[in-house]
């Protein structure tokens, strides 16, 4: 069946557009739709694509920003408000793929991509959908069954300003320097009060189908100092209750044994 | 880039007053590629191209119960669906071209698919779009079958049966061995003669050549009744007299333009894509593209092929290898492509390039089901000297030697005898190991700074041993010595009934390690028997007027 | 099929051309407007070779909807050239044998010439990231790095085509 492709000007006709087929999918940046129609994916006919300007644009409100479901990760990796975000974005593709490559479509991205996600789970962000009157939803509920939102139209991600700088911070493993697909990534955001971590959020990215958190890391490192036994214990407790993947990049055995080298030197602080 | 010239080093055998050697220059397509008008097969545009896209299997190995076209041939867009059927001569093996090697792959397979992704059937379509819907629509009714992916699981009794036309798994050498064998000298004499006797064990897993263009051909009606064919072959006449082979066309038929090749690296010389390309033209009377996409290429590629070894030396506690055993498989995958000539160049290669006066060796190809193996880089050759050049610095280890010094040793030198019986000349690996090692800032001794490739070669070292151990390991029957193409030409290809036997060699013997089967030499030397018949003499001038290539030898014999 | 309109700048003159739906903008530059120059290397965004600049950044164009560039500025290889005098960049690759079988070369010059429009001057480590979505297999990125270092001493930020 060949594609067709609906073009709106207006959120609320995309989003019904997209709600109202199971065979339809989203245009974003293309670098997933545009390769699954190259492939002759036959699981959808219809591409919905939206000419809003203020799908791609990025917004402070709060205690944080609503950045939009269009933005780029060029556009990111530019932004003043999102510089904490922006060596997340500088590591997703090379300059062609960060051109294009959206945030909405980060989310939805499979397999070894999808690591501007993992910094966004970190984080704790919303996921603003089209028609739900305003509430987002919580991005560790939305990646935990997110195919079920694929006919729903993300519009934008509500991501909170980390308290502290240093508080946030993101490593992507991959064996192609200086670009390649991750072995793994991982994002942690540590906040600290009194000297000690409160509310640790840690998020894995190709160590399960979607991005994860880290809860043996977390339990490990809250309400400790971020001292040499806390890494240790943390790193120790690196894989807890994962079972990570094999695929074409790397062996689950292999993540399992390096996921708590990685965790450690990205809180020890170490550059490589 | 600079580019250090070692001029010192083998002076007097050098012309150094030329004009284009040793000096930069520019390629000729240098400016048709900065200007991105190198003609690539695919930069050729035609008015009503049709596209080709393989139906493929899904199972790395299954019977085909049946294949239904009828609702793809209804979808929209679809000119014409091919199938095995419809290829004139659909068996073909790419060495019957070289005289070597029974034909055992169709183009288009109808009873049974050996690897995933093997095709079945092929749809040829307005757009490559609607060539993918009805892809999607080609319902095959699939019998799975075992598989088997090692190969030594392969070689093994009761072993799923890959290929049938070589029921054993693995292919047959000069009508009569299930494996190509090496034999030099008495290695179980040296084993004993040695202080040591070191084993290792090897492998290589299977390297795509991932070229950035992907293989492909496009195929149109010309004048004359001919066809012309663009294509990024890497091997124009090899994927021309195959298509003739295929199509039973004369190759005068045939206009094939290839030579600027999107990256090849030994992977794009199968000559899979023009012979449908040309087929679908026939059928269709419409240009015909057929090109893998990228999931294709990794997938279905043929890539260099897996290889296992096992090494054993027979080492003096001085550093001096005096027997070196191997027991080498290649992982053809499904199909023969090049892997039997892999090896026959692999194993001129052996001992690697050392002197050792014992050489065994016995390399098996062997059909798994895995992608078909083809040719890439090093062709034959990588994959054993990775594991010459791993047993080496373990030999080093073992006898606590320099792993420089090592090599050196046994470096050979000009006018030394290898196992293929064939002086060496021209040698340089004393002179490499010395310029690395410095370069390395690597010490190594006096006596290794002073050894020359041109010093202490030939002799007694030029000798072909006066006792070589020969055995009937792996003989089999039925299988015509000599000259394989005619086999498989006769009029009716090869029939399951009128199938050679492999003689079952391995129901009695343990499998693996091979290498640690003692093997018998047939013909004890008696003490005072006289040597075996001296091969003619050979100097340096000699050997270049004998010559013959490593393949057409099995022609001659 | 249905197929829809659309117009846009391809190396600065215009085109109108009848795109299919779900037709990517490689194989309307080829196909359909006969700009041979971008490559086919894998439809997937890993390999760079498509990669062409809209509105001067580097996109790839495999994965570009055609009908999405509707009114922009396309360029490729194909008009790197002003008039029969190389682009700097072309002239780099060519001395500094950084095109062996040429295949990744219009992807990498338009990577490279996205780079020098905005940093005339880069650093060895922007050069390579500017890269790093394109792949070679053949000449192992050195040369390709040097040529366009040397193309940015040579000027090659100056705006040529």
């Amino acid at each position: 069946m060949p594609v067709r492709v609906e073009t709106y000007d207006r959120t609320e006709d995309a989003a019904r557009a997209l709600s109202s087929s199971r065979s339809a999918r989203f245009l974003g940046g293309g670098t997933l739709v545009m390769r699954a129609v190259n492939a002759g994916d036959q699981s959808f006919d219809t591409i919905v694509r939206l000419r809003d300007p203020s799908f791609s644009t990025i917004r402070s409100e709060g205690d944080g920003y609503t950045v939009g479901a269009g933005v780029t990760m060029a556009a990111v990796a530019q932004s003043r408000d999102l510089a904490f975000l922006a060596p997340v974005a500088r590591v997703v593709g090379g300059p062609a793929i960060r051109n294009m490559a959206t945030v909405g479509g980060n989310l939805f991205a499979t397999g070894n991509y999808g690591d501007f996600t993992v910094a966004l789970l970190a984080l704790g962000a919303t996921v603003n959908l089209a028609g739900s009157s305003g509430r987002g939803i919580p991005i560790d509920d939305f990646l935990r069954d997110r195919e079920r939102h694929a006919t729903s139209l993300v519009l934008s991600v509500t991501v909170p300003r980390p308290r502290e700088a240093g508080a946030f911070r993101f490593l992507k493993v991959s064996r192609v320097k200086p670009k390649g697909v991750s072995v793994m990534s991982i994002a942690t955001y540590l906040p600290q009060s009194g000297g000690r971590v409160q509310g640790a959020r840690v998020a894995y990215g190709s160590m399960a189908p979607h991005p994860v958190r880290a809860t043996g890391v977390e339990r490990a490192l809250d309400g400790q100092a971020l001292d040499a036994a806390a890494i240790d214990r943390a790193a120790a407790a690196a894989t807890q209750g994962l079972n990570p993947p094999t695929d074409a990049i790397a062996s689950g055995w292999y993540r399992t044994e390096v996921a708590g080298v990685h965790l450690k030197r990205l809180l020890a602080g170490e550059r490589r | 880039m600079t580019i250090e010239f070692r001029k010192e080093y083998f002076a007097d055998e050098r012309d150094d007053n030329l004009n284009e050697i040793g000096k930069p220059t520019q390629r000729q397509d240098a400016l048709g590629h900065v200007t991105g008008r190198s003609p690539f097969f695919d930069d050729h545009l035609f008015d009503g191209l049709l596209h080709i896209r393989c139906v493929r299997s899904p199972h790395h190995h299954a019977r085909i119960r049946r294949i239904d076209t009828s609702e793809a041939e209804r979808m929209p867009g679809v000119v014409r669906i091919i199938t095995g059927r419809d290829v004139p001569q659909n068996l073909n093996t790419l060495l019957s071209l070289l005289d070597f090697g029974i034909d055992d792959e169709p183009l288009l397979s109808e009873k049974k698919v050996s690897y995933k992704g093997e095709p079945v059937a092929a749809v040829v379509a307005e757009s490559e779009r609607a060539a993918r819907d009805a892809v999607a629509k080609v319902r095959v009714d699939w019998e799975e079958l075992p598989a088997v992916f090692d190969v030594e699981e392969a070689v093994k009794p009761g072993a799923p049966v890959v290929n049938d036309i070589y029921p054993g798994n693995l292919f047959i050498y000069h009508g009569k061995y299930d494996h190509q064998k090496l034999r030099f000298g008495d290695v179980e004499a040296g084993f004993r003669q040695a202080d040591q006797v070191i084993e290792g064990r090897y492998q290589m897993s299977p390297i795509e050549q991932a070229p950035t263009e992907t293989c492909g051909a496009i195929a149109a009606p010309e004048t004359n009744d001919r066809y012309v064919v663009y294509t990024s072959t890497q091997a124009l006449f090899f994927s021309l007299d195959t298509t003739s082979k295929l199509l039973k066309t004369p190759s005068n038929r045939l206009h094939f333009i290839g030579g600027t090749v999107g990256g090849g690296f030994g992977g794009k010389v199968d000559s899979l894509h023009e012979p449908l390309a040309v087929l679908g033209t026939m059928l269709t009377g419409r240009p015909c593209k057929y090109i893998f996409d990228r999931e294709e290429e990794m997938q279905v590629g043929a890539p260099r092929g897996a290889e296992r070894w096992y090494i054993r030396d027979g080492v003096m506690n001085d550093g001096r290898i005096v027997a070196r055993k191997f027991i080498g498989y290649f992982d053809s995958g499904a199909y023969t492509r090049l892997s039997s000539y892999a090896i026959i160049k692999g194993v001129g290669h052996l001992p690697g390039p050392y002197t050792i006066p014992n050489v065994y060796a016995d390399v098996y190809c062997v059909f798994t089901n895995r992608t078909p193996a083809t040719a890439m880089r090093g062709f034959g050759i990588t994959g054993v000297d990775f594991a010459i050049e791993a047993h080496m610095d373990k030999v080093a280890h073992a006898v606590n030697m320099d792993p420089i010094e090592l090599r050196i040793l046994n470096a050979y030198r000009d006018g030394d005898m290898k196992a293929h019986r064939r002086l060496a000349k021209n040698t340089a690996l004393i002179e490499c190991c010395q310029v690395a090692a410095e370069k390395a800032q690597w010490p190594i001794s006096q006596k290794a700074r002073q050894a020359s490739s041109l010093r202490e070669g030939g002799g007694e070292r030029a000798k072909i041993p006066n006792f070589t151990a020969i055995d009937q390991n792996g003989l089999v029957t039925g299988f015509t010595a000599g000259n394989y193409a005619r086999k498989a030409k006769r009029s009716e290809p090869a029939a399951p009934q009128s199938l050679p036997t492999q003689t079952p060699r391995h129901d009695s013997v343990p499998v693996a390690p091979r290498y640690e089967q003692p093997v018998r030499p047939q013909h004890q030397p008696a003490a005072s028997a006289p040597p075996p018949p001296a091969p003619p003499a050979q100097t340096a001038s000699d050997a270049r007027r004998t010559r013959f290539s490593s393949i057409s030898g099995l022609r001659r014999r | 099929m249905a197929k829809k309109p659309i117009q846009f700048h391809l190396n600065g003159s215009e085109k109108a051309i009848f795109v299919e739906e779900g037709q990517n903008l490689l194989d309307v530059i080829r196909r359909g407007v006969g700009d041979l120059t971008p490559k086919y290397g894998c439809g997937q965004g890993t390999c760079g070779t498509c990669t062409v600049l809209i509105d001067g950044k580097p996109h790839l164009s495999c994965l570009t909807l055609a009908e999405t560039i509707e009114g922009r500025q396309v360029s490729t290889t194909g008009g790197l050239q002003r008039g029969a005098e190389l682009h700097p960049l072309q002239k780099a690759f060519m001395e500094g044998f950084a095109a062996q079988c040429g295949y990744c070369t219009p992807g990498m010059l338009m990577a490279a010439k996205a780079l020098l429009d905005k940093n005339p001057n880069p650093s060895r480590d922007e050069v390579v990231e500017a890269i790093s979505g394109n792949i070679c297999r053949c000449t192992g990125y050195e040369p390709i790095i040097n040529a366009i270092l040397e193309a940015a001493k040579a000027g090659g930020a100056r705006r040529y085509g």
